[in-house]
């Protein structure tokens, strides 16, 4: 593949090309005291010099010595900010004589360049890809903004605390979904990026910006870091036959546990960038006249989540992070053929209570091999996989 | 295989024919389908979306004759928001329709062998359809026979057709109420208990349980006791729903979507999950 060194002075002609293509481009800046995705018109507005410290129930932005623009790890937002907005109009109503009308909405989709776009969350973009856009139906809105997505991916320099993409295999290097993937160098007076394209538009919007080819040990540059990054990561997760882990565990004792511990405030759904749930809501207006459908992001941590007439199916806090966590890692598979989880660690960090699904996993996989009896079970699935 | 279903999120008006009133807080409303001569098709065992203008959406199954797709008829219980404002709707009003949505009962599956459904409160309501079909093709099956279980002899529904039924010699129809004064007849208990009092070819029979989960799951036990097997055992599941399509992640049952791979399913399926708690 070819790669190419992009000087950091050039980094803005890219933004200015996007741009200049109709795109909306958006990026990480500083906001809310965190870094955040935003309108990116300048590379001014990208958290130069600023990195994250990130820990269960932590999150702190901290001062780099180098004023690095990439150096920083995933914040509380995800691209499905854009992609699957959290809230959303489907359509309007009126009355109409005695029957009514529907007006659809036919906004023109928007046309987004993604830049700073992490492995974990590609990988994230395209677990949504098959919930939207595979199944017997398709999601109309997020498969309009996904046609033209334009992703520029940068390499992740570092690893968060709650970073655990090496055990998903989402990472650190951004290795397909594409257009433009970026890694960030930063060696004394010298600051560049090493540029690989990922697709024929990537290399087309590319050709249009100052750049030169890479030298050997240039190209290795870009491998050391990544190396590096795998070797930091804060978390990790033994996914060996964890599907039937959670199939096997439905009924455990570390459920109360965790039960003890979660507040059922839905913060690691909103800031998962997979969760993809939604609820619809009717308003109309004050004559009754008018009416309008809204899809909004929904969690399964709330009451209403499963409510049918008689009560809550899953009215325990112990249910319904069993289903969350079941789902994530092990139902997803059986539904979309991946796992849910992509390592990011966002669920991690943004718990106010610090539950950690790495911790979680390891808990139950541990009781099952302390059990004698049980640990045969495991031993026979190894051998059921290889 | 994308759905045939062009716009699935759009609900479309339809008119109400008649109402008429099943109980004292159920209703089968029959809309008269506006899609000129194919009507409505649909499945025995599918659901559609009944939109009510600025009020919202509930999930009903079809309750009226497969053959018959031109009348479209739902009975549903008023206990809800959107149920009560749904019911107050009169003949001649129009409500919105998304559907149909969701898996069918066995009916071709189960040409050549007897079968059995067990139904209870208003679990009779998406059995309905199957009947019909049953009784349309009556020579293509074994026994037919019908348990039904309803909480009080008032909160029967389709009580004339439950009399035709039971008046004709070809199906085998048994009722049985929770409890009822003095001026009730007939069986007093929970459906399981007529499970005893019928017999059936259990190698060659198929079974169609629709109710309340507990209901579902001691039907179960029972039948099971009586020789049939799982892969034979069929039961329509309910949990929240708001797309019906597959989108919204509310019905999830394990790895199943109800709205998609139920709300009838296979129990031999779902065996390792049914009876868990808060699945």
């Amino acid at each position: 593949m070819n790669i190419a060194i992009l000087e950091n002075d050039h980094l803005q002609t890219l933004i200015d090309v996007l741009r200049k293509r109709g795109y909306q481009v958006i990026g990480p800046t500083l906001g809310e005291g965190a870094i955040v995705y935003d309108d990116l018109n300048s590379t001014a507005n990208l958290p130069i010099g600023w990195t994250d410290e990130q820990d269960g129930g932590i999150y702190r932005l901290k001062k780099r010595n180098d004023k690095a623009l990439f150096g920083y790890n995933v914040g509380p937002h995800s691209w499905k900010k854009y992609l699957l907005p959290s809230e959303l109009r489907l359509w309007k109503i009126k009355r109409n004589g005695g029957s009514f009308q529907i007006v659809t909405e036919n906004e023109a989709a928007r046309k987004f360049a993604f830049v700073g776009v992490r492995s974990c969350d590609i990988h994230a973009i395209l677990i949504q890809d098959k919930v939207f856009m595979n199944g017997q139906y398709i999601d109309q809105h997020y498969t309009s903004q996904r046609k033209d997505t334009f992703i520029v991916a940068v390499n992740c320099g570092k690893a968060g605390g709650t970073c655990f993409c090496v055990s998903m295999n989402t990472g650190p290097k951004a290795t397909f979904g594409f257009d433009l993937a970026m890694t960030e160098i930063i060696e004394g007076k010298n600051h560049y990026f090493l540029v690989e394209t990922g697709t024929e538009l990537g290399a087309e919007i590319f050709r249009e910006i100052p750049h030169k080819e890479a030298s050997e040990k240039e190209k290795c540059a870009a491998d050391d870091v990544l190396k590096k990054t795998a070797e930091q990561m804060g978390r990790s997760m033994d996914t060996a036959n964890i599907k039937n882990l959670f199939y096997r565990n439905y009924e455990h004792p570390r459920w109360n546990n965790v039960a003890e511990r979660c507040l059922t405030c839905a913060n690691c759904t909103m800031v998962c960038p997979t969760c993809f749930c939604t609820t619809v809501e009717d308003v109309t207006d004050l004559t009754g006249e008018h009416a309008e459908r809204w899809r909004k992001l929904d969690s399964c941590f709330t009451m209403d989540f499963s409510y049918i007439h008689g009560g809550s199916v899953r009215a325990s806090t112990k249910s319904r992070y069993r289903h969350w966590i079941t789902h994530k890692l092990a139902t997803w598979i059986d539904q979309f053929g991946t796992s849910g989880c992509v390592g990011c660690g966002r669920c991690i960090t943004w718990c106010p209570v610090a539950i950690d699904i790495t911790e979680e996993v390891h808990a139950i996989r541990e009781s099952e091999t302390v059990i004698g009896k049980q640990k045969t079970v495991v031993k026979e699935d190894v051998h059921a996989n290889t | 295989m994308k759905s045939f279903i062009t716009e699935p999120m759009i609900p479309k008006p339809f008119r109400i024919h008649r109402k008429l009133k099943e109980t004292h807080d159920t209703y089968t409303i029959e809309l008269e389908s506006t899609n000129g001569a194919d009507g409505f098709p649909f499945s025995a065992g599918q659901f559609n979306m009944l939109y009510v203008f600025g009020v919202g959406e509930v999930p009903i199954s079809i309750s009226s004759d497969p053959s018959m797709p031109k009348m479209l008829k739902h009975t549903a219980r008023s206990v809800g928001a959107v149920t009560k404002a749904l019911l107050k709707l009169k003949s001649g009003d129009v409500l919105g329709v998304r559907g149909p949505f969701g898996s069918r009962w066995p009916v071709e599956e189960a040409v050549g062998n007897d079968v059995v459904i067990v139904a209870g409160g208003i679990g009779l309501a998406p059995m309905r359809p199957v009947l019909y079909s049953f009784i349309s093709h009556r020579d293509k099956y074994g026994k037919i026979i019908l348990l039904y279980g309803a909480r009080t002899p008032e909160d029967l529904l389709y009580k004339r057709e439950l009399e035709q039924w039971r008046g004709r010699f070809d199906l085998e129809v048994k009722v049985i109420v929770d409890s009822a004064t003095g001026n009730w007849r007939g069986n007093v208990g929970v459906v399981t208990t007529l499970i005893p009092r019928i017999q059936f070819d259990p190698l060659h029979t198929m079974a169609m349980i629709c109710g309340p989960e507990v209901m579902m799951r001691y039907t179960l036990k029972e039948l099971q006791s009586r020789g049939i097997k799982n892969e034979n055992i069929f039961i329509s599941m309910e949990r929240n729903m708001k797309c019906g399509i597959c989108l919204c992640g509310h019905c999830q049952f394990g790895p199943k979507f109800v709205c998609k791979d139920g709300p009838v399913f296979c129990y031999d399926q779902i065996k390792e999950l049914f009876g868990k708690r808060e699945i």
